[in-house]
């Protein structure tokens, strides 16, 4: 991997890539909705009453 | 503090509080102490902002990350580990510097008028390593391992530590709901002084939630040296004079690694630098200037 003075344009793309190829999977998998099913109740634990 | 230095706070005020009202857009869930249900809240925002919070439009990254792992599925992460490593490698810790609205409450409080201390640096360094050990304990190991009766993991970080589910959506839920009121007892309690104690820290010292305790800010800060957006040092032009350590709120020696973990990228350092040494922006490729 080539590094240019403290970056890596390699390894940054191939984390951008990686992000990308996850968040498909996520949603093949439709884990957004379960994102959404938690985000749309109060959640008492977050706030602290429950 | 010169005029240009102002402008820049002023300037990183108002991105701030733009990000504030872009996550928390639903003003009505304030009035009647409901959240907004639309289908924007299944996607992550970058920043550390409670779901729960009247005003989200969105989904708190942390506490989704928290229910991918302890929830009745119980799975690898992708969707919000993906959308956590988009956001790292394309801002890295600007997002804590700039858009995140408790990053905003820090500054704030930082304004008041009060005794301020420098942490001296044996007690800082260590310190700074906490938020990894929550990162990996409270947001990772703890749900995704630790087995209750119901076969789900109450969110760690969220319930114990987090206070910006305590101020963004505990507080206001308590003031709206008198039934929730009621219900609030000793974990409230737990949080608020949580809160305080924060609220108390952060009049003295510059961020100390971001520099200590942040999960998210420890998962960004792995992403500050190769993400997209890079702080750049001239070396030619740098003379030493120290004066971006001066207004650093997170202590960082940004004439010796301008791309710190622990940079959160407020731009102070690049707007009061005599010598216009550094500079910032997107880059795929290696900018002309040197790097330290």
């Amino acid at each position: 991997m080539k590094k240019i003075d403290g970056n890596y344009p390699a390894l940054r793309l191939g984390i951008l890539g990686a992000a990308v190829i996850f968040i498909v999977i996520g949603l093949m998998r439709r884990e957004m909705l379960e994102v959404l099913g938690k985000a749309v109740k109060i959640c008492l634990e977050c706030i602290g009453i429950g | 503090m010169s005029g240009m230095h102002r402008n820049w706070i002023s300037r990183q005020r108002f991105i701030q509080l733009a990000a504030a009202v872009l996550f928390n857009g639903y003003a009505a869930g304030f009035q009647k102490g409901r959240i907004f249900t639309g289908n924007s809240k299944g996607i992550c925002v970058p920043v550390l902002n409670c779901y729960s919070c009247p005003g989200a439009l969105g989904a708190c990254p942390i506490g989704s990350l928290q229910t991918a792992l302890g929830g009745i599925r119980r799975h690898f992460p992708f969707y919000v580990l993906g959308m956590l490593m988009l956001f790292g490698v394309a801002l890295g810790r600007v997002i804590c510097g700039l858009l995140c609205p408790f990053g905003l409450v820090q500054d704030l409080l930082y304004k008041i008028p009060f005794w301020k201390k420098k942490v001296p640096e044996k007690i800082d360094r260590p310190a700074r390593h906490v938020k990894y050990v929550i990162l990996l304990v409270m947001v990772c190991i703890l749900p995704a391992f630790m087995v209750t009766e119901t076969g789900i993991t109450p969110p760690y970080f969220c319930k114990y530590i987090c206070p910006a589910g305590t101020l963004g959506g505990g507080i206001p839920h308590l003031m709206a709901n008198p039934q929730l009121r009621q219900a609030a007892g000793a974990l409230f309690g737990w949080k608020t002084l949580v809160l305080i104690l924060i609220a108390a820290a952060g009049m003295v010292i510059p961020r100390p939630f971001c520099r200590y305790l942040c999960p998210l800010g420890a998962f960004y800060s792995v992403f500050n040296r190769f993400s997209f957006y890079q702080m750049h040092l001239d070396l030619d032009r740098c003379t030493g004079c120290k004066t971006c350590e001066q207004v650093c709120p997170m202590a960082v020696e940004a004439a010796k690694d301008s791309n710190s973990p622990e940079c959160i990228r407020c731009g102070r350092c690049k707007n009061v630098c005599p010598a216009h040494a550094i500079s910032s922006g997107f880059s795929y490729k290696q900018t002309a200037d040197r790097q330290a």
